[in-house]
């Protein structure tokens, strides 16, 4: 294409203005969590004196590995089931004309429409009755709930671009059934499968209000509820160090999945949308 | 996935009929409609009521207008295109949480705030005397952490509309803003329909940043959501709580409904068109 410098100019100053907007909290955020914990809250955007003591202090305390540990934990595990079974679900949506498929279409968008809140009071009395309460099946299940309609949608989308011709052009020529699914049509549904598991993960890994109401101790919770829940370092200080430490902690796996998947999460989200 | 949400949502109307409440479990009676008597009379319901539709109407008009404005950009930009959608994703993908107390963080003069020390504020825009700037504050978190999701829905509509319309326009000696106006807006109107319906519905049930902002208990800012969690979780009082939560499933089934019947006329009219 081509452009004079005037314009260039002009585009440079709006792609600074759109990155500075998107990044600036964050790096607001990184400059908090680098401060000397008595130069907290000195109003400076630009710490005085640069520290790492927040994130000593808070790899030191166990809820907050703990933590960790629980939400890359239930988010992976819930990605796989979420992915797996909304595979099956999408397979049979693209594929198969059966009695009631718009109707679980429309099932699984009025799932996605619900509340999360309204769930919250009967999960809660229903967890703490068969024990479930405080563990990691305990918010796996909800999440897969709620992160199935969207893996539904975002992959029947991606199902209908596949030629699914080829599966028999393959038994033709002399492939099992399962072959012809292993060898042709798995690698051409993968992009999706994992654009689906990106934004599975990022809803897993983003909930609160699950993760706050229907856990209470180290044993399921996990990183956003135990931040929100974070004790300062004695009983007359803010936490505030500790927390912004544990935000820019949690989130490096999120920029790291966009810098390096951008291109597969936009076009999930936008397939969804638009086909769906 | 039906068992986890089927059961729930009908023990939920079971619940929502009776008076059941964890500090005196056994004192469990059927109460028919009185809970939900209770919430629509308590003012208390009907402040939150507002507060979240002001929450909503605002911020995602809003993110409208920005969401197309970065939609544009993304559409049109000559280079750096990776760029900008990769700095757009990292507020869409950053945990709700974090984006509320970035947020808090930033505006609180408690907390040590650079904000109200930039702005010259002898105030603290987070603490309950301010309610204005209460919204403020949740209203940009909620627009910053959301624009994003609203432009990639826009922009998945805007590279439908093609070229060569825009082509034709130009050699009539259309402006630029008569073709925005005139071309792109009516042929995006599905896609704009759908990042509202999306958007809307999702803030309506806004929670996390609201609950995290305000500390679980500003009473400006308080919006169905938090009430319900505080009702349930707080105040265990189940049967109220559960009146809550099937009332804000109605409204968004209004709310949804209102959607897609606009939807539903705007594509019947482009057929007539056609």
């Amino acid at each position: 294409m081509n452009y004079n410098r005037q314009t260039a100019v002009r585009w440079a100053v709006v792609n600074l203005i759109v990155v500075v907007c998107a990044l600036f909290p964050v790096f607001w955020l990184l400059m908090l969590s680098l401060k000397k914990p008595s130069t907290i809250s000195d109003g400076r955007l630009i710490p005085s004196s640069w520290s790492l003591e927040n994130y000593k202090g808070i790899f030191e305390q166990d809820v907050f590995n703990k933590a960790l540990v629980n939400s890359i934990g239930i988010a992976l595990i819930s990605t796989v089931i979420a992915v797996t079974f909304a595979s099956m679900a999408a397979y049979a949506i693209a594929r198969l004309d059966f009695p009631g498929k718009r109707l679980m279409l429309t099932a699984a968008l009025a799932i996605a429409m619900f509340p999360p809140v309204a769930l919250v009071g009967p999960l809660y009395n229903l967890w703490r009755n068969i024990g479930l309460y405080n563990t990691w099946p305990g918010l796996i299940i909800p999440y897969m709930t709620f992160t199935l309609p969207l893996g539904i949608y975002t992959l029947s989308a991606f199902f209908r671009e596949i030629p699914w011709d080829l599966e028999q052009a393959a038994q033709v020529d002399g492939a099992t059934p399962a072959q012809a699914f292993r060898k042709v049509i798995a690698p051409l549904a993968a992009p999706g499968m994992f654009t689906t598991a990106i934004l599975v993960f990022i809803f897993a890994w983003n909930d609160f209000l699950f993760a706050f109401s229907l856990t209470s101790t180290t044993a399921a919770q996990t990183v956003p509820a135990a931040i929100a829940l974070f004790p300062g370092a004695s009983q007359f200080t803010q936490p505030t160090g500790s927390i912004a430490a544990a935000a820019m902690v949690v989130t490096i796996p999120i920029i790291i999945m966009v810098l390096f998947f951008q291109r597969r999460i936009v076009a999930g989200l936008t397939a969804g949308a638009v086909k769906g | 996935m039906l068992l986890v949400t089927a059961y729930p949502i009908i023990d939920n109307i079971y619940l929502s009929l009776l008076r059941a409440d964890l500090r005196f479990p056994n004192d469990n009676a059927w109460v028919g409609l009185n809970n939900y008597i209770t919430v629509l009379t308590s003012s208390t319901w009907w402040r939150d009521f507002w507060h979240t539709i002001v929450i909503m109407v605002v911020s995602v008009s809003i993110e409208l207008v920005l969401g197309m404005l970065l939609a544009l950009v993304m559409h049109r930009a000559i280079f750096g295109r990776a760029a900008i959608r990769t700095s757009a994703l990292v507020p869409y993908g950053i945990i709700t949480v974090v984006a509320a107390f970035a947020w808090r963080f930033a505006w609180s003069s408690a907390e040590g705030g650079f904000v109200p020390k930039v702005l010259g504020m002898s105030f603290d825009p987070v603490a309950t005397t301010e309610p204005f700037w209460n919204y403020v504050v949740v209203i940009l978190t909620e627009v910053w952490k959301t624009t994003p999701f609203m432009a990639l829905l826009l922009l998945a509509g805007l590279t439908i509309v093609p070229d060569e319309l825009h082509e034709a326009a130009k050699v009539d000696g259309a402006t630029n803003w008569q073709r925005f106006w005139r071309i792109t807006i009516p042929l995006m109107k599905p896609a704009i329909l759908v990042a509202l319906l999306f958007r809307t519905l999702d803030a309506f049930r806004i929670f996390d940043s609201v609950y995290i902002i305000s500390n679980g208990n500003n009473p400006n800012v308080e919006t169905v959501s938090v009430l319900n969690f505080n009702e349930l979780l707080t105040r265990l009082n189940l049967g109220v709580g559960a009146a809550i939560s099937v009332l804000i499933f109605i409204c968004v089934v209004i709310l949804a409904a209102l959607f897609i019947k606009g939807f539903g006329t705007s594509l019947a009219q482009q057929r007539g068109e056609e």
